[in-house]
């Protein structure tokens, strides 16, 4: 063992060390930067009138954007009724009453749902709930944003099935307990924080959905009373307000972006804390 | 080797079957994944209340044909049954027959204790009664007690029914898996390899568990340990290649043998 | 390729071989020494039974030995019959040393003259131990089987020996001594084809796994169709 060929090596070694460490700053760089902008941008545009009223008509200063947060709540609700049920049993489906050619096509179909541009849905979704309506609502909105969530949920799901071990789908089996039953109650359960995981990072991503809705909830500047209406929504108002030209719809969109990011991280974060690892030996 | 054979050994089940009724009887069971058939016409009679065990190298069929006396192979699309098997006199297989009855009387533990992980002690225990329709109180605390009784477990367990059923160490995980076989009151009880994944310790404790437990249930017993097959069980058979190589008095399997592969294995000349 | 634990149930039928050839040695040099009237080989006989005591004592511990490996099968029947046939060698060295003191005794008087075969006797307790050794050796159950009647002309024998020579002292009081020696080496020849017996069916129950002790009759092993493996 020659003495340069070593110090060469350890040379390399060091060398990758630290190339592979800055590309993972680099990753995480922009989430600072973002979170940088936003605060310092959109920090002193947040204050209680932002939460609660209204934006009011062009020109004048101040107002909020109550009815956006609400509309995104709503929307979101509205997905989740969709989205979930559907998501959820399919993923079942996939996963427990498995191994067919069929479970191959629908798992590519998922896969390939999952990759359509999110504005593509939005068209469809106008051609086919939006024109028969004659008109934009929050309904629309509200299922757009579900079934885009379905094909998430669903691949979720069905890997969190996956991974229960099948001892125990074999040992409720042998205790003469239904299939079915089986897999609800003991199946599911087992994997249901991982589920719910799931179904909470499927509505973080639609949370920030812009392009489908806007052919669907178009948007409000009033509260909306019925499903059936257009309806306001944060990334929406958030749009609107960036390009327009006035400098405080400018200010109130970086808040409201500061408040959309704000939303996400602690939906990240909840789950964080609802999959930690409690010391939990596993049988 | 020259080994003279005795005659009377070679006789088929039914010639040397001992008093009593059988708790199961096999008539040439086949199962068949796709094309390869795993196990080729098996028969043999197992003995109620009695302990039967089940060995052989690895691949060659003991698992496959134990979960053909459960129906357990209908989770299995690629799985093909053909053959007879009679659990007390009816035909398992039948028609009539739904799998979940007859998986309530042919009860299974298996080798790696798996308690559901999301339920406590006494939830695991109940889980077969409760998700069959069982709800009344009385009659599930007083099943409970009766089976970590009959598991060897309350006297540990009693004091802490609702702490996680995973909290408990390995050799107790196994005996609350039995529990829970036993709270649904099958008439059968089939073990794949219960003690395989345990210290001896906790093993020896699992086979004392059996040898009490035979005197009210018929038990079936896979087992790649023949010195726990010897110590154990009543009656023995021998499979080989996914054949019934070999069936009868466990004393006599393994201390004269009637065929040569029987012999071999035993002696650990192969496997 | 043979395992670890089937070398050493070699070396356990090695070395009860070995034992087996000193016990039929120690039977062939007390027969000789009281024959042929030798002093001093019969005091060697004597000292030489420890050889066998020795051996006895060896094999016991190979056996324990080997059972906690927990043979199983043919394994498990040569371990235990080995425990056995070493028992019936001891006491074949035994009676072999027997013999050995009173042809010591005997060498030291003069002959007596009487029509008793004990030559005879003598090659048949001497055949049947052979015989059984030999059976064991060459896995020959058959030929275990068929020495065990021979046991039966042994007695019948020994007990005309016993009569002649009971017959002969009472005539000839002044033998006494010397024919109550004679007695005894008659028996202990005896009691060797004995021990053979017990070997033979000791090998029976080792290649045919069947106890055929006690039972009475001993017939020939029923014909077996080859229906193994």
């Amino acid at each position: 063992m020659t003495a340069p060929n070593h110090r060469w090596r350890q040379f390399k070694d060091v060398l990758m060390q630290i190339i592979t460490f800055t590309c993972a700053i680099l990753v995480v760089v922009p989430l600072f930067l973002v979170l940088y902008h936003l605060v310092a941008k959109g920090f002193s545009s947040i204050n209680w009138a932002f939460f609660t009223q209204l934006p009011k008509p062009v020109g004048e200063i101040g107002g909020g954007m109550a009815n956006a947060i609400v509309g995104t709540f709503v929307l979101l609700a509205q997905a989740a009724v969709f989205g979930v049920p559907i998501g959820v049993l399919g993923g079942v489906f996939l996963s427990e009453y498995g191994g067919t050619k069929l479970n191959w096509w629908i798992r590519f179909a998922a896969d390939v749902l999952n990759g359509v541009p999110s504005i593509t849905w939005g068209m469809v979704v106008y051609a086919l709930i939006v024109v028969p309506m004659k008109g934009f609502s929050a309904l629309a909105g509200g299922i757009v944003l579900g079934m885009m969530m379905v094909p998430l949920v669903m691949r979720t799901t069905e890997e969190v099935l996956q991974l229960v071990p099948g001892g125990y789908r074999e040992a409720a089996l042998a205790l003469g307990i239904a299939q079915w039953r089986a897999i609800v109650q003991i199946v599911v359960r087992t994997a249901l924080k991982g589920i719910i995981t799931g179904i909470l990072l499927a509505l973080a991503r639609v949370a920030g959905e812009t392009a489908p809705l806007l052919f669907t909830a178009f948007g409000n500047h009033f509260w909306t009373h019925k499903l059936t209406d257009p309806i306001s929504a944060m990334p929406l108002q958030i749009f609107a307000y960036a390009i327009s030209p006035y400098d405080d719809w400018h200010r109130q969109a970086w808040a409201g972006a500061l408040v959309l990011i704000m939303f996400v991280l602690a939906i990240n974060i909840g789950v964080r804390f609802l999959t930690r690892d409690r010391f939990q030996r596993h049988a | 080797m020259n080994i003279t054979a005795n005659p009377s050994v070679v006789a088929p089940p039914s010639a040397q079957a001992p008093a009593g009724p059988m708790a199961l009887t096999v008539r040439n069971l086949s199962v068949f994944f796709g094309k390869q058939a795993a196990i080729k016409s098996v028969s043999l009679d197992v003995a109620a209340r009695a302990v039967t065990a089940i060995i052989g190298p690895s691949g060659c069929g003991k698992s496959t044909f134990l979960r053909a006396l459960n129906r357990m192979h209908e989770l299995n699309t690629e799985a093909r049954v053909e053959g007879e098997i009679r659990l007390f006199g009816e035909d398992i297989y039948s028609r009539n027959v739904e799998p979940v009855v007859v998986r309530r009387r042919v009860g299974m533990v298996f080798q790696k204790s798996n308690p559901f992980p999301t339920m406590s002690i006494v939830e695991n225990v109940t889980v077969g009664l409760r998700l069959n329709g069982v709800h009344n109180r009385k009659i599930l605390a007083a099943r409970t007690e009766q089976s970590l009784r009959m598991a060897a477990l309350w006297d540990e367990v009693k004091d802490r029914l609702h702490a996680p059923a995973i909290s408990l160490s390995g050799g107790q995980q196994q005996r609350l898996c039995i529990a829970r076989a036993l709270a649904v009151e099958p008439e059968v009880l089939l073990m794949d390899e219960p003690a395989s994944a345990l210290d001896p310790l906790a093993t020896s404790k699992i086979e004392d568990l059996i040898l009490e437990l035979k005197k009210d249930y018929t038990i079936v017993i896979v087992t790649h340990n023949m010195q726990q097959a010897a110590r154990m069980s009543d009656d023995t058979a021998f499979f080989y290649l996914g054949e019934l190589v070999e069936f009868g008095p466990t004393t006599k399997i393994f201390t004269s043998p009637a065929k040569k592969q029987t012999e071999d294995y035993v002696t650990g000349r192969f496997g | 390729m043979e395992t670890h634990f089937e070398m050493e149930l070699d070396g356990l039928k090695q070395k009860l071989l070995l034992m087996a050839s000193h016990a039929e040695t120690a039977v062939n040099q007390a027969l000789q020494a009281l024959l042929q009237r030798d002093h001093d080989l019969a005091v060697r006989v004597k000292e030489n039974d420890r050889i066998l005591d020795q051996f006895e004592v060896e094999i016991d511990e190979l056996v324990i030995q080997l059972l906690t490996k927990a043979p199983l099968a043919t394994n498990l029947r040569l371990v235990t019959v080995a425990m056995k046939i070493s028992q019936n060698l001891e006491r074949i060295g035994d009676e072999a040393t027997k013999i050995a003191k009173r042809a010591r005794d005997l060498s030291q008087e003069p002959p007596v003259k009487i029509a008793i075969d004990l030559p005879l006797l003598a090659r048949m307790a001497l055949d049947m131990l052979k015989a059984a050794l030999d059976a064991f050796v060459s896995h020959d159950s058959a030929a275990a089987r068929a020495l065990i009647p021979r046991d039966k002309e042994v007695d019948v024998l020994n007990k005309e020996i016993h009569q002649t020579l009971a017959q002969h002292m009472v005539a000839n009081p002044d033998t006494i001594g010397r024919c109550l020696h004679l007695m005894v080496v008659s028996k202990s020849l005896e009691r060797i084809a004995d021990h053979a017996k017990n070997m033979a069916e000791d090998v029976v129950y080792l290649y045919e796994a069947q106890d055929i002790r006690h039972t009475g009759k001993n017939q020939p092993a029923p014909a077996a169709p080859t229906a193994g493996a």
